[in-house]
């Protein structure tokens, strides 16, 4: 074959029409895949709709007339001093104990929630995805004694740790925020290291080092790309376990101080009064409960969406779900997971050859 | 800092004199070490994928180097790019010492030596488009910004043959003949003197096979480039090469110009290899002589003793497997053409039938 023969088929070839210049990302492909998962979409509402009732507070708060902190020991409370039902005397999911709106009180404390497993999550996923990317890129004594930190804090037991902070200073916000970013990061940094350790054998990252390009440059326009799809599940998948353990902590009475409100301390108020007033309990559980499965479910949509090996598992789950009448949740694909609920972070990663001494 | 390598550089510079060698690699090892599972991770054994290869790249020519899988051309390939630290030996470009150094004295040299690897598909950062890819150099050389940049993106686009209008796609949209075109881009970018072609062609059909492998001959007479040029296809190297080294085992088994080391090949690994290449006549085929080896390629953690192709060579005497031999001219070849053998085969010797009878 001439030379002229095959450039004139290569130009054919390439000069036949064509459908979009512009190339789809990733995240518009994992949008377009989410956007048929009508679970995370519902999700995702929910989510919405928590932020904006949480920015509502203050608006909530002044229609009604009742303050976050604002006690009505007279109408807020029954003659022998129990917290009223739903819709009595203009409180719209009751009161709590001392006689304060407990609908304005969830509203404000849904603020907390958000912001310590938002805040939180964003920490931990900076510091974790710093961490791991450096321990996974340069290896060596850098990975040893990184790897060595990480399995320290995830052996950690952060109840422990939270009680004994919580008996040397005061309990307050920042406490608690420190104390989850603290146990978040090392989740995340083990499977980011677990991901940088197999990224770094990509024949592109060697053609990156061909060009000149230094450690840095690589891990972050070359490595950090190919890293955010497993850190943005992880993270979404984060939040709801943080405000878990927000709500754990202030429950224990070592989390947000009251009379600040949180959903944890609005529980622990409300356990001496379940048997005579069952919605005082109910509204905040369910508030907690609502928000932690619509994040859950939207990292799990999420997390199907950005893998495409999941699509054609995820149809068949789809099947399966109409058949069964509920979400086969027992096929998960991916082995890079954070158990959620509890702060105990059960984490598997491949072990890359040679990592293991 | 010529200065500094000048002193550094005894054999080199002068032996590079007329300037026409453009990259020499001097006696080159590289042992891989095998570590212990122990506490302590000592070094229990080392794998010698390169053991004292030396070669030179001419300058606007093609050197191919060919060998089986796993006798260290990759590795070889690393090392004179500045990949992989060597264990010992020089790499001269121009002259000038460029073995081990540091990533900030290597910047100059980087622009200079560029590579294509094998695999269209893991060479290309998937989550990154065309354009962000081809401009890497520019960027990680700080020597074009901006619009700038993406104009000689386009440009490089077109004359490998691409649309440049797919700037904005990623990667997975291309076909491997294109992506392969996109990392000749890339390679291209700094208007390099050195492209070292890792197996570039061996991961595509054999159609696209021809269209890049007629797109780097083109470049080559456009940009006077040198090609070091790795590939397990004999009938490609013989088509683009100007000097052919064979490798087996770490080592340099044959080296010279292409047609005699095709036509007159010396080593009997050479022959062999060479023999066993599918003709595509099928009346030459039926005729043709293959020469059987035995055995697998040995270990390079223990290879043998003396002539490492001992084991397997049907001409193999006690010598062999005692005495290195050295890789020299023999008598009646070109003064380029160089062998290591103790016994070269010689003119219409039939290496096969030695082979037969040594088996029956």
């Amino acid at each position: 074959m001439s030379i002229t023969e095959v450039e004139f088929q290569a130009t054919a070839v390439e000069n036949a029409p064509v459908k979009s210049i512009e190339g789809r990302s990733q995240w518009q492909l994992t949008w377009r895949r989410l956007r048929g998962d009508k679970i995370a979409i519902i999700s995702m509402v929910v989510i919405i709709i928590i932020v904006l009732a949480a920015l509502a507070a203050p608006l909530v708060a002044s229609a009604t007339g009742h303050g976050v902190y604002q006690a009505f020991p007279n109408n807020g409370l029954t003659a022998d001093g129990a917290p009223v039902g739903p819709g009595v005397h203009g409180f719209i999911l009751g009161t709590d104990n001392t006689g304060r709106d407990l609908l304005v009180r969830i509203l404000y404390g849904a603020r907390i929630s958000l912001f310590v497993g938002v805040f939180t999550t964003l920490l931990g996923a900076v510091l974790g995805v710093s961490v791991g990317m450096i321990a996974g890129y340069f290896g060596g004594w850098v990975d040893t004694i990184l790897a060595r930190l990480i399995d320290a804090v995830l052996a950690f037991p952060f109840i422990v740790l939270a009680l004994a902070l919580a008996a040397v200073l005061n309990p307050s916000l920042w406490i608690v925020v420190g104390i989850i970013a603290f146990f978040a990061w090392a989740g995340i940094a083990r499977i980011v290291r677990g991901q940088t350790l197999a990224l770094k054998e990509k024949e592109y990252i060697e053609a990156a080092r061909s060009l000149g390009a230094g450690p840095w440059r690589i891990m972050f326009v070359d490595i950090l790309p190919n890293l955010l799809g497993p850190v943005l599940v992880l993270a979404t998948l984060f939040i709801p376990t943080a405000i878990g353990v927000e709500a754990t902590l202030s429950f224990l009475g070592i989390g947000i101080p009251p009379p600040a409100p949180s959903w944890g301390n609005i529980l622990n108020a409300a356990q001496d009064y379940y048997q005579v007033d069952p919605w005082f309990v109910i509204f905040p559980a369910a508030a907690l409960l609502i928000t932690t499965l619509a994040f859950n479910l939207l990292g799990d949509g999420i997390r199907d969406a950005m893998d495409p090996r999941t699509e054609r598992i995820f149809a068949g789950r789809k099947t399966g779900r109409r058949k069964n009448g509920k979400r086969g949740k027992g096929l998960n694909l991916d082995n890079a997971l954070l158990v959620g609920e509890q702060a105990t972070m059960t984490v598997d990663h491949p072990v890359a050859p040679g990592e293991e001494s | 800092m010529s200065d500094l390598l000048n002193g550094q550089a005894p054999a080199g510079p002068e032996a590079d004199a007329g300037d026409d060698v453009l990259i020499r690699a001097d006696n080159i090892v590289k042992y891989f070490p095998v570590k212990g599972n122990g506490l302590v991770r000592r070094t229990v054994a080392n794998v010698q994928a390169v053991d004292g290869v030396s070669l030179t790249v001419k300058r606007g020519q093609t050197l191919g180097l060919v060998g089986e899988t796993g006798c260290g051309k990759s590795t070889l390939a690393r090392c004179i790019a500045g990949l992989i630290p060597v264990t010992s030996g020089k790499v001269y470009f121009e002259g000038k010492d460029i073995t081990n150094l540091p990533r900030r004295t290597m910047q100059p040299f980087r622009r200079e030596i560029q590579m294509i690897f094998q695999d269209p598909y893991g060479s290309l950062n998937p989550r990154r488009r065309v354009g962000a890819i081809i401009g890497d150099p520019f960027a990680v050389h700080k020597t074009a910004t901006g619009s700038e940049r993406k104009k000689a993106v386009q440009e490089l686009m077109e004359r490998v043959g691409l649309n440049p209008e797919h700037y904005n796609r990623f990667p997975a949209e291309f076909s491997g003949g294109q992506r392969q075109r996109i990392g000749v881009a890339r390679a291209l970018a700094l208007r390099p003197k050195l492209i070292i072609c890792d197996e570039p062609v061996s991961a595509l059909d054999v159609s696209i096979q021809a269209q890049v492998l007629n797109l780097l001959s083109d470049l080559q007479s456009e940009f006077g480039l040198s090609y070091l040029f790795i590939a397990h296809d004999l009938e490609v190297v013989r088509h683009v090469s100007d000097a052919v080294t064979v490798m087996y085992l770490g080592r340099v088994a044959e080296s010279g110009p292409g047609n005699q080391v095709y036509d007159h090949s010396r080593h009997p690994y050479s022959t062999a290899l060479l023999s066993a290449a599918p003709a595509a006549d099928p009346d030459a085929a039926a005729e043709r002589q293959r020469v059987l080896l035995t055995g697998d390629v040995p270990s390079p953690i223990h290879p043998p003793s003396g002539c490492r192709f001992h084991p397997r060579c049907p001409k193999a005497q006690d010598l062999c497997g005692t005495t290195e031999p050295a890789l020299e001219n023999k008598a009646g070849d070109p003064s380029t053409h160089l062998t290591a053998c103790h016994f070269p085969v010689e003119a219409g010797e039939d290496l096969a039938r030695v082979g037969r009878r040594e088996q029956s």
